[in-house]
């Protein structure tokens, strides 16, 4: 791997300071996707700045039924913590649904935000990918295509955001906070991650040099009622192929009771945690069956592009959603 | 003489793995782990490979990676040594400025650091020039021919009988076609080498399944004199058959080392390297065709296998060798064709042939028996053979039934419902599965074993076998215990060097049988010469080269795989809660590390029926899915409750010990069982490996 310059911070500011000031600085936290980018030759930084040891490490309950989660809170810590646990059950489920055991006790919250595309050309530096490399074209388009995005892709870029967490917080309105040379800036998590565009080199929206320092939930009834349920190629340790994080609020009991909200947001289908509005429109207000469960998806879905080998992605977020109302509502909806 | 068969006494027993504490402590040197062995600080080489599948080598521009801090050399096909005999193209590594497909060897660095020596490898400019003629790298590129002879010598085709007008007078035919993707053997330690040359001998510690293997080929590429090239492999971290036979990066190693002039060199290949370099299982096509009677007696089969094999070094996958064998049919057919390319040469992966040729056949059958309505475990029974239909000898020990029955009674076939896709357990769809497998008896002739007594009733034991983690130096000491008739305490066994005695291969589930045949030779030569209480320091060496009856037998284990699957009603993601293998293999000499044979088996069956698949870039060569993150193998949690257990026997006609090998033969119809096992969850049959989830999705 190449040389580079290491730097454990201490303090946060000045960490956002250093790597302002660097161009080719990077924050490094648990390292679970940077240290395989180095070695891989897919990052190439000139000097690390370490976060990991800045005091983010607490889970604290908010006046209003929320909670904010510092940076560095660890995924295993944060998966089974009991504010995590009872309100916001997506979150728990999709932090214990993400990696390893092993990588879940490294990874950071922070960090699990961050983290890259697993799309095969991404981390193959012998073939060309805009995201990796602008300009030198998409090898996935026209290649590997089982995990390729089906939402919102472009012509540069078809990869997918592999962070099962990011999906579950797309789904329950998270904020991140962020510091920044200029000072704090708080981010609907709907915004930090972008599609792709002209433009997949970049992820997110924060800027160089910023760094997240907490996310925060709203507490709220369908964060309270939520649940993540992902497909995958085997049971433990690989990424999504969809994934579906789901909140409900419902009025009324059985068969009869009244979408009154619901969140859906999906993973493994496109650049950034897909939220599902048309989706959750078709079912707001209605009773909650296998049909409106059909018809939402499909609402959603209806501009999905699709090849020979992701042409699966639909009806499995059929069968995801379907599974997820299903387990919120407490009874079979077919 | 030859060896006559022995008194198990230690044989048959629980005897604990002798290396156990070593590895578990990490006490055990892998093949880069020797450094303290070492005249001097090793340097560390990286493998620069080829990123275009068909070509030339112009020019390799070393000037960044030679500016680097650390990095010390960089050789290539102008720089390298001459091999004295190129003529293996797979290891003529840095020879010439051919490009023969993409991830191919093109230079190799030296440094002072691994890390030095991996940014070396970057900074490289390999200057490559593609042919003129697009690469051919998937099946629809090339063009099929009948190749000679398949792997381990069988014949490509097969003839008996009439198959095609028997299809056409039976009354149920079954005709379809099953693939098995792109495998990768992947076992835990990666390909790795320690390679010193001090003017005079090259010196090896090297990740092997036949340090003697490894030592003649490359010492002859290199022209070394014999017993001028040592290889070291005391401990190996898994193999599957792709340490079986040398690769490259044994040879680039070897290059670097006299590059390196008397400094060590030490070389671990990457996983992502493991995908182009170190064999793999190539893709099967198969098209298996059965007649039957209305009540699924067979009049025809036929297996007609297609493979890839490389355009610069041939590999015939034998597919369709076990279709000869399994069931009795008046009318049978086999071919082999394959496919040349320009991709990385396949190779050995656990039970070549049969694990993709089985899957195939066994699915075959299940089909049969629904065509039928028969039960599948009858349906074998109403095909079992007199004589091996293959070469006409008798069966010394088929109890393939005996190993159906039992599996049946344990897993509690007989409640079966046969329909398929009726049973709903909450969210998961239920259905259970059977699948037979087989697997050769393989003897390897010339094995050496020297015995030397050591007084006290003690002796040293000496060949030069490799245990790759299968548990051999526990097991072969129990052998040479019962051959001399004495404890396994007092025998000193010395195994994984070319210092040793000769001895084969650790594969064709074949490594036991081998060695051990020859143990016992010298343990019984050295009691005929010397008696039974022989001096210290008296030694006897002898040589196996047959075994009785080999020729006159149809030497075969049998198995039975049953498993019981999931099905996910909403992903169709499939689970895997049970399976049951029983198994009829001779003796089992040692039972801890044979289970752990059977349950690893199982286990790699189970991963190749699920997960496993490597995908080849029609456009650029390669495999894309090149590490443990991108091909999944199983997880620990896709192993559910897994349980094995053989037939209480021996086969004294296959070896003195009683034994038979067990090595591969758990890796055998499990893809079967699992795949029908999903059919009848399900009602969707799927013949494509491996069965992910959007095969059933409704």
């Amino acid at each position: 791997m190449k040389e580079l310059t290491y730097v454990r911070a201490t303090d946060a500011a000045e960490a956002v300071a250093a790597v302002t000031a660097d161009p080719d600085a990077r924050f490094l936290a648990g390292g679970t996707n940077l240290v395989d980018h180095l070695k891989l030759g897919v990052a190439t930084p000139g000097s690390l700045v370490d976060v990991s040891g800045l005091p983010l490490t607490e889970v604290e309950s908010l006046p209003d039924g929320g909670v904010r989660i510092g940076a560095n809170v660890r995924n295993s810590d944060l998966a089974v913590h009991p504010l995590l646990r009872h309100g916001f059950g997506a979150v728990s489920r999709a932090l214990l649904a993400g990696a390893s055991g092993q990588i879940r006790n490294q990874a950071t919250t922070g960090g699990n935000l961050l983290q890259r595309t697993r799309c095969v050309y991404f981390q193959d530096s012998s073939t060309p990918c805009n995201k990796r490399e602008p300009g030198s074209g998409c090898s996935a388009i026209g290649g590997y295509g089982r995990y390729d995005a089906i939402l919102g892709t472009s012509e540069a870029c078809v990869a997918t955001h592999p962070s099962d967490l990011a999906v579950a917080l797309a789904a329950l309105d998270a904020t991140v906070v962020v510091l920044g040379p200029d000072g704090e800036r708080r981010v609907p998590m709907g915004e930090l991650h972008r599609l792709p565009g002209h433009h997949p080199e970049r992820d997110t929206t924060l800027a160089h040099g910023e760094l997240i320092t907490h996310v925060e939930l709203a507490g709220s009834p369908v964060a309270r009622r939520s649940t993540y349920v992902k497909a995958r190629d085997r049971a433990s340790y690989a990424f999504a192929l969809v994934s579906v994080a789901a909140g409900l609020e419902l009025d009324g009991e059985g068969p009869d009771a009244v979408v009154t909200d619901v969140r859906l947001a999906w993973g493994g289908v496109a650049h950034k945690p897909w939220r599902a509005t048309a989706a959750e429109d078709v079912l707001r207000g209605r009773p909650l069956d296998a049909a409106a469960v059909r018809e939402a998806v499909d609402a959603e879905t209806r501009h999905a592009t699709t090849t020979d080998q992701n042409a699966y992605k639909p009806a499995m977020l059929r069968g995801v959603t379907t599974s997820a109302l299903t387990t919120l509502a407490g009874r079979d909806l077919a | 003489m030859t060896a006559t068969p022995i008194r198990p006494r230690s044989m048959g027993t629980h005897l604990t793995r002798l290396d156990g504490h070593e590895k578990v402590t990490g006490v055990a040197a892998y093949a880069v782990e020797h450094a303290l062995d070492l005249p001097e600080r090793p340097l560390h080489a990286w493998l620069v490979t080829s990123t275009i599948a068909r070509g030339t080598v112009e020019r390799v521009d070393a000037s960044d990676a030679l500016a680097h801090p650390g990095v010390v050399q960089v050789l290539d096909h102008t720089s390298a040594r001459r091999l004295a005999k190129p003529d293996d193209a797979e290891l003529a590594v840095l020879q010439d400025d051919a490009i023969g497909f993409r991830g191919q060897i093109v230079a190799v660095v030296l440094a002072e650091t691994s890390e030095a020596a991996r940014e070396g490898a970057r900074l490289v400019r390999v200057h490559q020039t593609p042919a003129a003629a697009p690469a051919e790298v998937v099946l629809d590129d090339g063009e099929a021919y009948a190749p000679e002879v398949a792997n381990a010598g069988h014949e490509p085709d097969t003839t008996d009988g009439d198959v095609d007008a028997a299809l056409a007078g039976a009354a149920v035919v079954v005709d379809a076609t099953y693939t098995t993707p792109h495998e990768f053997n992947s076992p835990m330690e990666p390909h790795a080498v320690t390679a010193v040359w001090d003017g005079e001998h090259l010196s090896m510690w090297d990740s092997t399944q036949s340090v003697h293997g490894v030592a003649s080929v490359i010492g002859r590429a290199l022209g070394l004199e014999r017993g001028k090239t040592r290889v070291r492999a005391p401990y190996v971290g898994g193999g599957f058959g792709s340490k079986g036979l040398p690769h490259a990066p044994e040879m680039a190693a070897a290059l670097a080392a006299f590059a390196a002039d008397g400094r060590p060199v030490q070389l671990a290949v990457t996983r992502q390297q493991m995908f182009s370099l170190t064999g793999y299982r190539t893709q099967t096509v198969s098209r298996f065709r059965l007649g039957a009677e209305p009540d699924g007696r067979l009049l025809a089969l036929s297996h007609d296998a297609l493979s890839q094999t490389s355009r610069y070094k041939e590999f015939v996958e034998q597919t369709a060798t076990s279709a000869r064998t399994m069931y009795a049919a008046d009318a049978r057919a086999t071919t082999h064709r394959v496919v040349p390319l320009d991709v990385a040469v396949p190779a050995w992966m656990r039970a070549p042939g049969e694990m993709p040729g089985m899957f195939a056949q066994e699915v075959a059958m299940d089909e049969l028996a629904v065509a039928c309505g028969v039960d599948p475990i009858q349906l074998r029974l109403r095909n079992e053979p007199d004589v091996d239909p293959d070469t006409g000898n008798l069966f010394n020990n088929r109890r393939l039934l005996e190993c159906l029955e039992r599996g049946a009674a344990r897993f509690g076939w007989a409640e079966r419902d046969p329909e398929p896709g009726v049973r709903l357990d909450g969210d998961w769809r239920v259905g259970t599965g059977v699948a037979s497998a087989s697997y050769p008896a393989l003897f390897m002739p010339g094995n050496t074993t020297r015995i030397q007594a050591l007084g006290e009733g003690r002796y040293a034991v000496s060949i030069g076998a490799v245990d790759i983690g299968t548990g051999a130096r526990t097991v072969l000491t129990q052998i040479a215990a019962d051959a001399l008739g004495v404890e396994p305490g007092r025998i000193e066994l010395s195994l994984g060097d070319t210092e040793l005695p000769k001895a084969t291969v650790a594969g064709g589930s074949a490594g036991t049988s081998s060695w051990g045949t020859s143990i016992v030779l010298a343990a019984q030569q050295l009691r005929a010469d010397h008696g039974d209480d022989p001096d210290a320091g008296v030694e006897t060496t002898a040589t196996s080269e047959g075994y009785p009856d080999m020729e006159n037998l149809a030497l075969h284990s049998f198995g039975a795989v049953f498993a019981e699957t999931r099905v996910h009603r909403w992903t169709g993601e499939v689970r895997v809660p049970r399976m049951l293998g029983v198994y009829s293999v001779g003796r089992v000499i040692n039972p801890t590390t044979a289970r752990s044979q059977f349950l690893g088996g199982l286990v790699m069956g189970l991963s190749g029926a699920l997960f496993e698949e490597g995908y080849r870039d029609p456009r650029f060569g390669h495999v894309v899915t090149q590490d443990l993150a991108t091909y999944h193998v199983a997880s620990h949690a896709d192993v559910g409750d897994l349980q094995v257990e053989w037939l209480d026997e021996e086969d004294t006609a296959a070896t003195p010990m009683g034994s038979r090998g067990i090595g591969e033969i758990g890796i055998v119809g499990t893809a079967a069982a699992i795949a029908n096992a999903t059919f009848h969850a399900t009602g969707t049959r799927v013949r494509d490996l491996p069965l992910t989830a959007d095969h059933f999705l409704t």
